[in-house]
């Protein structure tokens, strides 16, 4: 126990939050949390002022998922905190850490409906994995160390504290324990060795074995153990979106992602497996399609470091809990044991590469110039492999899952559960901060750059260069292909008209806009950006009627793709 | 089926909310629900009734199980728990012989009679919700003015 120490709840905060290693944080001041950024003056944490609350947890998101320690937000109370609350829930959807921290009216005032009063923690908790409300400024720096702890620990997620103004003002003996307990949390599971045996043996007893790897594999950066084991058994790797880039998407036994917007060749051979070794997954319906179909022909064996999700979408006839990581650890220890090492001779693997090169050589892309596919290919083409990729939610977003291929795993991110527009590029910022070493890129579309394009202002007054990659269709494009597929071509609300000049409007913040209209001008735009030192938005007008393909229709199974024709 | 579960949380303010909340996100329905304080003030003890097939019942357990504020989540065999509702019938009192037969329905179940008026009886019921349910088809003729039940509440036997 550390030594007792009289100060008010917001320099505990501080205090406590310098003691979690907290550099920086994202956030906009109100008449609620003045007393903590008034601690701002007076602590070595960077305050970092975004122009919307949303943008703010979005920035603490990309943070997080990129340094897998908590990024901080913070709001204000009442308007401040609902803001965020869009910015919470995607993190909870895609299990990222983060620590939001919000100001409330004091303890007297609560529930009387005061001014900027919202009942926060009623509202956030649905969509966070802990929400704490300290009544005394006492409990503080308690709050703070459960509170980064289960932000960061099992299967992360995001933690509200919600801090009544009198208790960021109110003095007391502040106590920083280095260990607490909390009764009915057990973040984690030693993963069960006969489980995994069960495990190898399934996939060395089945014909058309596959590997799906999902997010889980990339916040427990299982990437040397998925490569290990997927080279021993000769075993094909399919991602689910979110999974994008666990596994090294030029290695001869990666297909890539599957689902909706999924690679052709990785439908195919998910669609043909019958035994499949899925790694930290939900199995979401925009991944695997309809559950009955998918679990019908598969034996599964399904590693999650949450119990819940094992048999919540899909039934398992093997189940590792724990660590996808440490489960992975132990069956390559035991591959290695049992010296058990499958060559490439075998009928499998020779279909799967097989089809892989036929859907390479034969998917047909669009045959303009500016096509999608030509786009991020060049992008990839110029990108050093380390770069981390980020992508609003969109068309933009479904064709980087087809075309813009990650080597280095762990390098691209993406709002796949909640799927929230405008996620993009503050998460981009905020992972431009954990990551300044390496460039940072958005793959973005004009509709949901649009939602958080304001981010150009902290991207350049503080000094934040992260490149926005803007595919222009001047529409809501995603949308816009549903209208024309599903509503029989009747557009409604989706033409966003060339409006704003995305160049001009890069320029009136500050930052460099670039328009690229040939695959000359990309490539120049791409290196200036590259060598720039301040934001750069490139706007890449593109043709509107450019569909994703292939897709598979919401409700139906992986093997119904509509293809390119 | 019909499954009992016995929730031990923290007892702090909001944990009802977030539990029963729990059970609407997830598309599951509750169909009793009690709460009482334990021993140790620290905790409370909620008994949840709830109906699902095998599968669901498994992953209502799992979710209230990865809750913080949940200490401990049981399915209770229902073979191996004593499980007991307690209920409270208004009952009309229309013929003067309404009363003696009411009473003597009550003693049948081992409930007892409270607020005995001209026009109407009370009698108090505890016994598990298969009994209530009989108890109340048989008080029907007499016509039932109101019910009050508690919801569930189970304990396992003990070297169950």
């Amino acid at each position: 126990m550390n030594k007792m120490e009289s100060m008010t709840g917001a320099k505990a905060l501080m205090t406590a939050m310098e003691k979690e290693g907290v550099k920086q944080v994202f956030g906009l001041p109100g008449g609620a949390n003045l007393p903590m950024y008034d601690e701002f003056s007076r602590c070595d944490i960077r305050h970092i002022l975004v122009r919307h609350e949303q943008s703010a947890a979005h920035m603490a998101d990309g943070f997080g998922r990129v340094s897998r320690k908590p990024g901080v937000c913070f709001a204000t109370s009442g308007p401040g905190a609902t803001n965020i609350l869009t910015g919470i829930a995607t993190a909870q959807a895609d299990s990222a850490p983060m620590v939001a921290v919000t100001g409330q009216v004091p303890v007297a005032m609560i529930g009387r409906d005061a001014f900027q009063e919202s009942d926060i923690i009623g509202m956030a908790n649905p969509v966070v994995k802990y929400a704490f409300q300290p009544r005394s400024a006492a409990e503080v720096p308690e709050t703070v160390k459960k509170g980064f702890f289960i932000a960061e620990s099992g299967r992360p997620g995001p933690v509200l504290i919600d801090i009544p103004k009198d208790v960021q003002t109110n003095e007391a003996e502040m106590v920083f324990h280095d260990e607490f307990k909390i009764k009915g949390y057990h973040p984690w599971t030693d993963p069960d060795i006969v489980n995994v045996e069960r495990a190898i043996d399934m996939l060395l007893h089945s014909e058309k074995p596959i590997i799906l790897a999902g997010g889980g594999t990339i916040i427990s950066s299982a990437f040397a153990e998925l490569q290990a084991i997927a080279e021993a058994l000769m075993l094909p790797v399919v991602t689910t979106f979110k999974g994008k880039g666990a596994f090294p998407e030029n290695h001869p036994l990666s297909l890539g992602p599957i689902g909706m917007h999924g690679h052709a060749e990785a439908n195919k051979m998910m669609a043909e497996a019958d035994c499949v070794l899925a790694i930290g997954t939900r199995f979401s319906d925009r991944s695997v399609g309809t559950f009955e179909a998918f679990e019908k022909r598969l034996k599964i064996i399904h590693m999650d470091v949450d119990p819940a999700e094992i048999g919540k979408n899909q039934t398992t006839q093997v189940a590792v809990v724990g660590d996808v990581r440490a489960s992975l650890r132990i069956m390559v220890k035991l591959l290695l044991q049992k010296q058990i090492k499958k060559t490439e001779d075998n009928t499998w693997i020779k279909h799967v590469k097989e089809t892989k090169s036929y859907w390479k050589e034969n998917l047909k892309l669009h045959p303009g110039e500016m096509g999608a596919a030509k786009l991020l290919r060049k992008l990839r083409e110029l990108l050093p492999k380390e770069s981390i990729v980020t992508t609003e939610v969109g068309q933009h977003q479904m064709w980087a899952s087809l075309f813009y291929d990650v080597i280095q795993p762990g390098t691209f991110f993406s709002s796949t559960g909640l799927g929230t527009m405008g996620w993009g590029f503050p998460a981009a910022i905020g992972a431009k901060v954990a990551r300044p070493d390496v460039p940072v890129v958005d793959i973005a579309g004009d509709g949901s750059f649009s939602m958080t394009e304001n981010s150009l202002a902290t991207a350049v007054l503080e000094d934040i260069p992260v490149i926005v990659f803007l595919l222009n269709n001047s529409s809501l494009g995603m949308v816009a292909q549903w209208q024309r597929t599903f509503y029989d071509r009747r557009m409604n609300g989706v033409e966003q008209n060339h409006c704003p000049d995305y160049v001009k409007l890069a320029e009136s913040y500050g930052a460099q806009g670039i328009r690229a209209q040939s695959m000359d001008e990309l490539d120049k735009a791409i290196k200036t950006a590259l060598s720039s030192d301040v934001a750069t938005v490139i706007d890449i007008p593109i043709d509107p009627e450019e569909d994703v393909l292939p897709f598979v229709a919401p409700g139906t199974s992986l093997s119904d793709m509509i293809l390119p024709s | 089926m019909w499954a009992i579960l016995s929730i031990l949380v923290e007892n702090k303010p909001g944990i009802l909310f977030k539990v029963t909340h729990l059970f609407r996100s997830r598309n599951f329905n509750i169909d009793s629900i009690s709460v009482g304080v334990t021993e140790n003030p620290e905790y409370s003890k909620m008994t949840i009734t709830t109906y699902g097939d095998e599968k669901q019942v498994e992953q209502i357990v799992k979710q209230l199980d990865k809750m913080i504020d949940t200490v401990k989540v049981e399915h209770l065999d229902e073979h191996k728990t004593v499980y007991r509702e307690l209920s409270l019938f208004k009952i009309k009192l229309s013929n003067a012989s309404d009363s003696m037969e009411i009473n003597k329905l009550a003693n049948a179940y081992g409930g007892k009679v409270h607020d005995v008026k001209k026009e109407s009886i009370m009698v108090e019921l505890t016994a598990t919700p298969d009994q209530i349910q009989a108890f109340e088809e048989l008080a029907k003729p007499f016509g039932i003015i109101d019910v009050a039940r508690t919801g569930v509440a189970a304990l396992q036997r003990s070297g169950a």
